[in-house]
């Protein structure tokens, strides 16, 4: 016979990395974990030029500027640098989120100058090619078209809308609308660049297997000489959400599920709740055992998987639960999600559960720094939302200091059922009924997304 | 450029153990291939083996139903298991010092599987690979696109003809007795691999390998892969298909049957893989996506599989104004021109192919995965730091060799996804 459950040690606690820190003469802010296992190097470079300052009406333009940055140079056009990129055997992207545009490289030590002369170019001189932009133009309007037809695109998009409404920022995907890119002139991504790609309105995340006097070498050479123009407009405040539409219905016939997801506005990363919150998400549905995943999978076998998670922004960015489900039994899952957050709201969590959740947060942080690039990206969310220098160290003891009352009291702060969004994608014909009898639905009737 | 040590031994009862140690991780690895997947399905049971891989995790004789998941989560582990072609694998993530926990339950359920399965069980895990097959085929645009390129490059009785999530019909028709026989057949220390990587002391872990899975029997030999494995080199003619479905944008499919994996031929057809779609420098990107503005996207893949031969399978989204037939007209010409591949274009693809390997071996489930990986199908763990070398190896020359043999039009199949009714 095995063995029963063998005695386990006592939980350690994560390690986290060592941040070197220190400033450019132009500003720029340089954040180094020196780590030599490897002979591998990964950058971040943040600009704090993300979507939310689009608007909605100029959706898409802090993705564009993005993209275009490695589209093309004033030395190069757009094949000539993935070349060269290549030949490193590097990889060079640029990824932009609402809070920041980030140009992130990942290369073998010994090509790390080489790598850094190619994003400093493409960051000091991109071309912004007229035609680069149409073509760019172009794939977006393709890939919105073909979104139509994408059922977990049609639900994200339309619960984003159904919670803030046409006129928020959030309200929007981050790479525009339909409208929005059709509308948006070639001019406003030099422009958005010429505005807020500087020194003083970024930093640098460099981890791996190079010491702060390399890296200071390497960087005189390269990104030393990037220079702010003049002045920097601050960050305006987005309109308050509009009013949420409690239950949507987006009709796709024939559809074999149904794609939902259920949730409202919540806090902004810079709530005193944000711990109470990890762990009321992972009471709820952060991971496999959470809630909503053991009733609507385990429980009942209406889907393959349910989860749900807090997307942490500089404003209230959604808690959102998310999942697909045999389309007979849309309206009994919409009730069961609605009875679970209800019940966390109502009742406290249990001690057992409570530690389970806390562990899976504690314990699991250690992974989050595996790789080089995965500490860049812990780093950077550091910095970039001001956490704080002993943010890593802190992190155990403050997960560890969440108890019932605290989860049920941000429970009850931030998932009022008053401003909760329930978007349904499926076969109309077939959800309608078991929806009805939750409340009054409307159908959504977008055109185009 | 990066070596990762490999230590091996086999335990009496058939269990072949690969040891990795990495000091500098931040966790252990525990990682166990079964030499099983819906290749070894029968007739009337498609789908059984990723049922069979749910079954798994629904408790054995010690471990309580959805304690294994608890446990896990409870001590900051991470988990899961999947089912391909050619195998099922298991895998948990652990802060180092509960390796044991990981061990202990692995063994559990090899060992001990069977007391704890019930009908009510299976036919509520039944439901939720019906939901899985909802999401990932029926519900998705092009999601039954790999089940349809089976049937079109594999005959009707070879194991790859089928797909890996099978038929609703064939899970309604699995039995408590199923998961009993299959279990006894392929579920045994002389069909797995067991694999550590990370930071864990190599004695004390042997010494609880052997506590826990030391006592497990070996079962019976494997049954051989049903069907008839051996495929000729080609195809013997083109096949190709068109579907409607509710799409709003056309997709063509190309897939041309290559060697299996692990053959020196498979290489050149990774490499050529790479050559037409890996990065925005590659040549479907820059020919129908940066100068012709025909396709939204374009991917290429070598499937890593084993049995009589493998698939290059490459695909591309039409833009809207872009008819099926220019698009297709466009990727053929692009396959043909790899009969006069450039050097660049053959360099450029190796160092894509070595980035990618070293961003992936970074984490230590990817190494334990690969170590398993190939051992359960090379008996060889050791090519995890060999397979770049064969990568290398691959020729200007040996890709244009392997264009002009392979890549020909009785060689083929041609996928097509049209919108219902012409619309788009």
């Amino acid at each position: 016979m095995s063995a029963l459950l063998p005695a386990l040690p006592a939980p350690v606690a994560p390690r986290p990395p060592e941040v070197q820190r220190f400033r450019l003469d132009n500003g720029l802010g340089v954040h180094l974990v020196s780590r030599r296992t490897l002979p591998i190097v990964d950058i971040a470079l943040v600009i704090r030029a993300g979507a939310e300052l689009d608007g909605a009406a100029r959706a898409g333009r802090a993705r564009f500027t993005g993209a275009l940055l490695v589209e093309g140079t004033e030395r190069r056009d757009g094949r000539a640098f993935a070349e060269a990129v290549d030949r490193l055997g590097a990889v060079l992207d640029v990824q932009t989120a609402w809070d920041h545009t980030t140009i992130a490289l990942h290369v073998l030590a010994p090509r790390l100058a080489a790598a850094l002369a190619l994003v400093h170019e493409a960051l000091t001189r991109p071309a912004f090619a007229a035609s680069e932009f149409e073509r760019k133009r172009r794939e977006r309007l393709a890939a919105l078209l073909q979104d139509r037809s994408e059922p977990r695109a049609l639900a994200t998009f339309h619960f984003a809308r159904g919670v803030y409404g046409r006129d928020h920022p959030y309200g929007q995907p981050i790479g525009g609308t339909t409208p929005s890119v059709r509308a948006l002139p070639a001019d406003e991504t030099r422009r958005c660049h010429a505005l807020r790609y500087r020194p003083d309105n970024a930093f640098l995340v460099v981890v791996g297997d190079i010491d702060e006097p390399g890296l200071r070498t390497l960087l005189d050479d390269s990104l030393a000489g990037w220079q702010a123009p003049p002045s920097l407009p601050p960050p305006g405040q987005a309109p308050a959400p509009s009013a949420p539409a409690p239950l949507v219905l987006v009709d796709r016939p024939g559809a074999a599920q149904t794609e939902l997801r259920i949730g409202q506005a919540a806090a902004p990363r810079s709530t005193p709740d944000y711990f109470p919150l990890l762990v009321l998400n992972a009471v709820l549905g952060g991971n496999f055992t959470s809630r909503i995943n053991m009733r609507l999978r385990e429980e009942r076998g209406y889907t393959y998987g349910a989860g749900s998670s807090f997307a942490f922004r500089r404003g209230g960015g959604p808690f959102v639960v998310g999942t697909s489900v045999h389309g007979a039994a849309t309206g009994a899952a919409v009730a069961d999600v609605w009875a679970e957050l209800e019940r966390v709201r109502a009742e406290p969590v249990g001690e057992p559960e409570l530690e389970r959740a806390r562990r899976s947060l504690t314990l699991g942080l250690a992974r989050e720094f595996e790789t080089t690039g995965a500490v860049a990206d812990r780093v950077a969310e550091q910095v970039l939302y001001g956490l704080g220098e002993s943010w890593f160290e802190q992190y155990v003891a403050r997960i560890e200091a969440v108890d019932a009352r605290a989860v049920q009291s941000a429970a009850g702060r931030w998932l009022d059922p008053a401003g909760r969004v329930s978007v349904a994608v499926g076969d109309r014909a077939v959800i309608e009924p078991g929806l009805a009898a939750l409340g009054p639905i409307s159908i959504a009737s977008e055109p185009e997304l | 450029m990066i070596r990762i040590p490999v230590e091996r031994f086999t335990l009496a009862n058939g269990l072949r153990v690969v040891f990795s140690r990495d000091a500098s991780a931040p966790a252990v690895a525990v990682n166990l291939w079964y030499n099983v997947g819906s290749r070894n399905e029968r007739t009337g049971r498609t789908g059984f083996a990723h049922l069979f891989e749910h079954m798994m995790f629904q408790g054995s004789a010690h471990v309580p139903e959805m304690a294994h998941f608890a446990l896990i989560e409870k001590a900051g582990g991470s988990l899961n298991g999947s089912t391909w072609l050619d195998r099922t694998n298991y895998y948990e993530t652990l802060p180092a010092h509960y390796l044991e926990l990981g061990l202990w339950l692995e063994s559990d359920r090899l060992g001990w599987l069977l007391p704890a399965m019930t009908q009510e069980k299976l036919d509520n895990q039944r439901d939720v690979v019906k939901n899985e097959r909802r999401w990932r085929v029926d519900n998705q645009p092009y999601g039954d696109w790999d089940e349809r390129i089976q049937e079109l490059m594999y005959p009707p009785d070879h194991p790859y003809h089928h797909s890996v999530i099978g038929s609703m019909a064939d899970l309604d028709a699995a039995s408590l007795e199923d998961v009993e026989n299959f279990f006894r057949t392929y579920y045994a220390p002389n069909n797995a691999v067991l694999t550590l990587c990370g930071d864990f002391d190599p004695a004390d872990a042997r010494a609880q390998i052997e506590r826990y899975f030391g006592e497990i029997p070996p079962g019976p030999p494997i049954p051989p892969i049903p069907g008839r494995s051996e495929l000729p080199a080609h195809l013997g003619g083109e096949q190709r298909l068109t579907l409607e479905q509710d799409i709003t944008l056309t997709r063509v499919y190309l897939a041309y049957r290559v060697p299996p994996f692990g053959d020196d031929g498979f290489y050149a057809a990774l490499v050529a893989s790479a050559v037409l779609a890996t990065g925005r420098a590659s040549l479907l990107y820059r020919t129908l996506l940066r100068e012709q503005g025909l396709a939204q996207d374009v991917v290429a893949y070598a499937f890593p599989i084993v049995v009589g031969a493998s698939m290059l399978v490459l695909w591309a989204t039409a833009r809207p104004h872009c008819t099926i037939d220019q698009l297709e007209s466009a990727l053929l010409r692009q396959v043909a021109a790899l009969t006069e591949v450039s050097d660049a274009d053959v360099e450029r693809a190796i160092r894509m192919l070595e980035a990618r390997q070293l961003i992936d071996l970074q984490t230590v489930d990817e190494r334990a995965d690969q170590l398993s990986m190939y051992t359960t199908l090379f008996d060889d763990p050791e090519r995890v730091n060999t397979e770049l070398s064969r990568v290398r190896a691959v020729t200007t020359a040996a890709v244009r060799e392997f264009a002009r043999a392979y890549l020909v039009p009785e060689n083929r199949g041609v996928l097509r996804y049209v919108p219902r009714g012409g619309a788009a």
